[in-house]
């Protein structure tokens, strides 16, 4: 596998995942385009239900077919599309090329193995190492991680740990065998505020001194802001807004994601009344809307705005974004609107 | 672990003292006079008074039942009325070995195809596999033992002359009352493991084993198998206590002389001291093999805590 020009780890072409439920198909993921860079870190912005959990179950190949299934596109990691590998190759991408950290630590690592197993069982696996050379292995990964006396750790139960020192766990699974890419999927949600960020932090130590490059779940702009280099904001299985961090927070355009940035509470700000909120919420899978998927809750929509899908359009600053303000058509639009008054 | 198995073993002596003095009442609430059934219809008033002296039935109550106990413990269970011969000895010298053979066997017969055809179906859901075993299944659960054994008699013995009739002795003569006995559980271990597997397939810890590349066996094997096996272990555990006393109509179709058929034949010629005793041995069995599913459920799973 070599590496693209641009030194692209994965890249995500028009992704396209579909879940068949007995009411119909829910296109969760619908076109849906990024990359990261070899090294770097992506943000997957979005509320619940706008695809990014998928988005990143569908790049490991980890959907229960046949009720979720990857319907199109392309998933190029080092130059080689994921959804032409056999079960076999992707056994042995996952957990060795490409690895995953779950949002619940709780219930994410098995009860009936040792902590020590079961980082040990991904090193074995990809490895080859023998029984003990893994255990070594794992104990050695558990050091990594953060945890204390790790040789008594390892031999302990997922139960005998709090919920910070099972994520760190699964951190130490997910990085035993030094993945070019790690997919953390709201790891720090379901955790304490102190916890997190040590988590985060840890994360981060780690990607930077193994070179691993990161995508990160999430809704918490705080996380993206600390963490990422480039974001992805998702609504409703479309992403609606891509470009790097700093364009992000200080010149953001979708109305998704201004409305995402002035929701969430500021200490240099005194708030008088209410947060700000966005309105409404998002549409059922089963019923999108027509036009833009954001039109019925967005401040600015017009008649097109209900009638017809914007693309993705790069602006001039590199920014992209899914929004007819940002096009040609809304000035039409205006004196169309305004021809009708 | 030792500790626990220890204070586990302490937890069953109030439960052998219940079953001992549920045991020992039942020669008291039995109608009639356990002394003159004894003696014999044609014993005369002297000769019921003689076996009532020699019972100890006209000591108080609870001397009798300590007195019972502490013979139990030694081994004494009194003496058939039947065959005159010791009770003890005449459980334990065939009968008790033939019905652990039988329940033995025919428990791990269920496992076996319970557990194997339980995975098949779970993990082909919906499929023709999962939906024939689930009918299969069904009807396991549904035939009766005596009906299943005569049948089997029927077509193994009488027409196709492959196994001996009845009896016991020879290999061939275990294979059919094994197979009556382990259908049954065979059924019920292949749809709790089913619906066992099923729920822990959905769980997180399966999505993390994939998410490292385990491949489908071993996901199935080492991460799923063990943590569905808990319900499973249970019907398993009761199951066994259940055959181990209670293969009564088994015993009887195939003519085995095992406990079951003990207690029955001891029922039918108002033999006391053995239908106390076997019961007693039953009971005691029973309590046995659930303190094993207790041990075998830490053993699977860390968490389930024993305190």
């Amino acid at each position: 596998m070599s590496l693209t020009k641009t030194e692209n780890i994965l890249e995500v072409k028009n992704l396209r995942t579909s879940f068949f439920t007995d009411e119909g198909e829910v296109k969760a993921v619908d076109g849906v385009d990024f990359s990261i860079e070899k090294g770097k870190t992506i943000g997957i912005v979005g509320e619940s239900g706008s695809g990014k959990s998928i988005t990143s179950l569908s790049i490991l190949r980890l959907l229960q077919e046949p009720v979720g299934k990857v319907v199109g596109g392309e998933i190029i990691f080092k130059g080689e599309n994921l959804l032409n590998k056999s079960k076999k190759e992707m056994m042995n991408i996952r957990g060795n090329n490409i690895s995953m950290i779950f949002q619940e630590p709780m219930t994410s690592l098995n009860p009936t193995l040792t902590c020590g197993e079961q980082i040990a069982e991904s090193v074995r696996i990809h490895q080859k190492l023998n029984k003990r050379d893994a255990w070594v292995k794992a104990v050695e990964m558990l050091k990594l991680v953060g945890i204390p006396s790790p040789e008594k750790r390892a031999k302990q139960y997922p139960f005998e740990l709090s919920g910070g020192m099972r994520q760190r766990v699964m951190i130490a699974i997910a990085l035993a065998c030094n993945p070019e890419l790690l997919i953390a999927d709201e790891p720090t949600t379901a955790l304490d505020v102190t916890i997190q960020a040590q988590i985060l932090e840890l994360i981060k130590k780690l990607q930077e001194e193994l070179g691993t490059s990161l995508m990160m779940i999430t809704h918490d702009l705080g996380v993206v802001a600390e963490m990422c280099d480039k974001v992805a904001v998702m609504y409703c299985g479309k992403v609606v807004e891509y470009a790097d961090v700093k364009t992000i927070f200080t010149n953001p355009k979708h109305p998704y994601t201004i409305g995402l940035l002035n929701s969430v509470p500021r200490h240099d700000q005194d708030y008088e009344g209410d947060l700000s909120v966005i309105k409404g919420s998002v549409p059922s899978p089963f019923n999108l809307p027509k036009g833009c998927r954001f039109a019925p809750r967005c401040p600015h929509a017009r008649a097109i705005c209900h009638e017809e899908l914007p693309t993705l359009e790069t602006a001039e600053d590199g920014d992209q974004v899914r929004c007819w303000i940002h096009t040609d058509k809304w000035d039409k639009q205006e004196e169309v609107a305004v021809g009708n008054e | 672990m030792f500790l626990y198995i220890l204070r586990r073993l302490f937890q069953t002596i109030p439960v052998m003292l219940g079953v001992t003095l549920a045991v020992f009442l039942m020669m008291h609430l039995i109608p009639g006079d356990p002394a003159q059934i004894m003696a014999g219809e044609n014993a005369d008033e002297a000769q019921v008074q003689q076996m009532r002296e020699n019972l100890g039935l006209n000591d108080p109550l609870h001397e009798q039942y300590i007195r019972y106990v502490v013979n139990a413990v030694q081994g004494d269970l009194g003496t058939s009325i039947r065959t005159k011969r010791d009770v003890a000895t005449e459980i334990f010298t065939d009968r008790f070995w033939i019905t652990v053979q039988l329940a033995t066997l025919g428990t791990a017969l269920s496992v076996l195809i319970g557990l194997i055809a339980g995975i098949i179906s779970a993990t082909r859901k919906y499929t023709f596999a999962d939906v024939s075993i689930m009918i299969v299944a069904l009807f396991g659960l549904s035939m009766p033992n005596f009906w299943l054994g005569i049948m089997l008699i029927y077509f193994f013995s009488v027409n196709l002359g492959w196994v001996p009739v009845a009896g016991w002795g020879t290999w061939q003569h275990v294979i059919l009352p094994v197979v009556t006995l382990g259908t049954g559980g065979a059924a019920i271990i292949a749809r709790m493991t089913r619906s066992s597997m099923l729920e822990v397939i959905n769980q997180d810890y399966i999505r993390t084993a994939y998410a490292k590349g385990v491949s489908d066996k071993l996901v199935i094997y080492k991460h799923a198998l063990r943590n569905a096996l808990i319900p499973v272990v249970t019907v398993v555990g009761l199951q066994f206590g259940g055959l181990l006393g209670g293969a009564i109509v088994t015993e009887t179709v195939f003519a085995i002389n095992g406990l079951g058929r003990l207690i029955i034949d001891s029922i039918k010629s108002h033999d006391f001291p053995m239908v106390q005793g076997t019961i007693l041995v039953c009971a005691v069995l029973f309590v046995l093999v659930n303190f094993l599913v207790d041990i075998t459920y830490r053993l699977i799973n860390k968490r389930i805590d024993l305190n």
